[in-house]
């Protein structure tokens, strides 16, 4: 029989270079669904590397990827941390690139100075609205909040649908379902001529900072990470356990919202209904692959972004599919999780099976 | 109005909603046996998406309709082994493990789907089940379009609601399985193994559920799209806890879902120069909630859900 021991202590280096090991094993590991496709596998590696090192446009593509991956990270470790299962990323940045796209395209004007502050602002709160509910059905009624925030994403993708071919339809679009374009006054500035990368890296640079001052240095944080380790425990030392999760259901969407935002005054200019290749879901791999660190989410965030847009340049260059950056991400995901396991627990094979020793 | 009511008395509302429900019933009786068991599977999705393409990938590789079946239903069981090895012998979050095999056995089916057929414009085709024609059944006015006018897959549905239901009422087995669900100690103290029988619920589960996908592939649609499955697992999470984890109920959601969903598509057509359409398409996943919002104070959740059991470690 196997036994399974806790482990007595667990130190930092473990908890770091787990995600590490696990990215590394996820890559490697990609060799094997590689080796189907018959193409050379040290070629398609070298063509990652390219993809994301081998210009400086490149480059800045991966950290233009990076970065609404790091604003759903956020949301899915803030709200993991306080054990609220928010899967609703998906929707809620799709809520807040509708509400940048309602605001920014020509209902007001003004400076940058105003309108950039606006767009991101209706995007935050459309988002955290759209979290608010499934975490209002929590407390209220006792419904899971995992099904309620993934079913929602169904219904917000399919009310964007209809949102693209009715109020917020581009007359001047030739009949394609995309929303008219935000105003320039609203665009987030690009940080290098003819790279796309945007200010809204810098931005979701800065909030990961503002997010891990709040968790690891303030009350609020305190509370949500009690909330998370011990619901119980936490109403019983008189925290407002249904305020946290409200409260962090708000700043979760908030996050994903800006996502949409992000992505929408920063990238596209324009609102689709293919604006997201599943950013949303990314996010949770961000979030554990970061151990819920909101710091490490960067770093999990450009390991993810890196990925895809290798992946993407290895599959233009010899053909294999770009599903395989997809199959790579969520290898890392189940990587990270069994690596945990080996980091809190000992395995020990007992030759004296049914001993009970 | 009198619209309203032809519908309800049309036999092909009738059989529409048993066909819609059938998929939804193989994926409530696959989520029913895992969470009986006290393992919830998020990776249901993602084994709906397996079960479509292998079932469909065999069959298009010359196995017949019945080697399909098989081979969706296997590779539902590795994907449920898999979840099982985590979550049970591991004893890791069964939220993160389940969104992770969704996540890979979606990517790995699209990944093997475009690796096998790289460079088709239209999705190649398969012949899939065809509608029974039993005599004189079939012919029956009402009863045999409903009900015997459907695919076999529809009847191995209704099939495994009896089956499931006899294991969980009626046979030891089933009621070990729901113990484990809710004392893992006091089977652990019976001398039965909580691993294996927690191993073998999640396993069969899967397989079921991937005959969920399969059914697309199989007998709905007769080929392969990305996103064909479209939240259809998860919609099933959220019927089994409406079921109560009961094999009858798992049936009456299913149906009763069904029901919604064919009468939005003849609602649809009759409404809609007023209505836009996808106020109806939202309609299954927001009756969901709804029907989660209802009975979720009341809803008796198998008591050691979420919960790993080690061996030797009370």
């Amino acid at each position: 029989m196997i036994q399974i021991t806790p482990k007595e202590n667990q130190s930092r280096w473990v908890s770091l270079g787990i995600p590490i090991m696990a990215a590394v094993l996820s890559l490697l590991l990609a060799a094997i669904p590689l080796a189907f496709t018959g193409a050379s596998i040290l070629d398609a590696y070298v063509q990652m590397i390219k993809g994301v090192f081998g210009s400086l446009f490149n480059f800045t593509e991966m950290l233009t990827r990076a970065t609404p991956l790091i604003f759903t990270g956020l949301a899915a470790a803030i709200a993991f941390r306080a054990k609220l299962w928010n899967i609703g990323a998906e929707g809620q940045l799709y809520l807040g690139a509708m509400a940048a796209v309602w605001v920014g395209t020509g209902m007001v004007d003004g400076p940058p100075i105003l309108m950039i502050p606006l767009v991101l602002a209706a995007g935050a709160i459309a988002g955290g609205l759209g979290m608010l509910g499934p975490a209002l059905l929590k407390t209220r009624f006792g419904a899971d909040e995992v099904v309620t925030s993934l079913l929602l994403n169904f219904i917000i993708l399919i009310f964007l649908q209809m949102m693209l071919e009715g109020p917020l339809k581009d007359p001047m679009g030739l009949g394609w379902p995309q929303s008219e374009p935000i105003v320039d006054n609203a665009i987030l500035p690009q940080l290098i001529t003819r790279m796309r990368l945007h200010a809204g890296f810098i931005l979701a640079l800065g909030t990961a900072v503002v997010a891990y001052v709040i968790l690891a240095m303030t009350v609020w944080g305190f509370k949500i990470r009690a909330v998370g380790e011990n619901a119980a425990a936490a109403r019983h030392a008189g925290i407002a356990v249904n305020k946290t999760y409200l409260a962090v259901a708000m700043a979760s969407g908030a996050l994903a919202g800006i996502a949409g935002v992000s992505e929408v005054a920063g990238l596209k200019g324009y609102l689709t209904a293919d604006l997201s290749p599943g950013f949303g879901y990314t996010g949770i791999v961000v979030a554990m692959l970061a151990g819920l660190s909101p710091l490490g989410v960067i770093a999990a965030s450009l390991f993810v972004a890196s990925v895809f847009v290798g992946a993407d340049s290895m599959s233009r260059a010899i053909g294999v599919s770009s599903f395989i950056a997809d199959l790579i991400v969520s290898m890392s995901l189940l990587c990270v999780l069994l690596g945990g396991f080996f980091a809190r627990f000992n395995l020990r094979w007992d030759r004296n099976k049914g001993d009970g020793s | 109005m009198m619209d309203f009511v032809n519908i309800f008395l049309s036999d092909s509302f009738w059989a529409a909603s048993l066909r819609i429900a059938t998929p939804l019933i193989f994926g409530v009786l696959g989520a029913l046996l895992c969470e009986r068991s006290g393992v919830l599977n998020l990776g249901i999705e993602g084994i709906f998406v397996v079960g479509a393409m292998t079932g469909w990938m065999a069959v298009w590789l010359g196995m017949g309709l019945w080697g399909g079946i098989v081979v969706a239903a296997l590779s539902g069981a590795l994907f449920g082994l898999f979840h099982g090895i985590l979550t049970v012998i591991f004893g890791l979050s069964q939220h993160v493990s389940g969104l992770g095999i969704t996540l890979f056995g979606t990517s790995a089916a699209s990944f093997a789907y475009r690796t096998a057929l790289p460079q088709v414009s239209s999705p190649p085709r398969i012949e899939p089940f065809r509608a029974l024609d039993i005599p004189i059944l079939s012919d029956l006015p009402f009863i045999g379009p409903v009900l015997f006018q459907q695919t076999a897959m529809t009847w191995l549905a209704l099939f495994m609601v009896a089956l499931v239901w006899w294991v969980m009422e009626k046979t030891a087995l089933g009621v070990a399985i729901k113990a484990v669900g809710d004392n893992p100690d006091a089977v652990n103290a019976q001398g039965l193994s909580v691993i294996k029988l927690r191993m073998g619920s999640v396993i069969a589960g899967s397989a079921l559920m991937a005959l969920g996908g399969a059914f697309l592939t199989m007998s709905a649609f007769d080929a392969f799209f990305f996103g064909m499955v479209n939240g259809r697992g998860w919609i099933c999470i959220a019927l089994v806890i409406f079921a109560s984890w009961q094999p009858g109920k798992a049936l009456m959601g299913a149906l009763l879902f069904g029901m919604f969903d064919a009468l939005q598509v003849r609602l649809q057509t009759q409404a809609g120069a007023v209505i836009p359409g996808q106020i109806f398409l939202m309609a299954p996943y927001v009756l969901s909630i709804i029907a989660l919002v209802i009975v979720a104070r009341k809803a008796d959740y198998p008591r050691a859900l979420l919960t790993p059991w080690f061996k030797g470690q009370r």
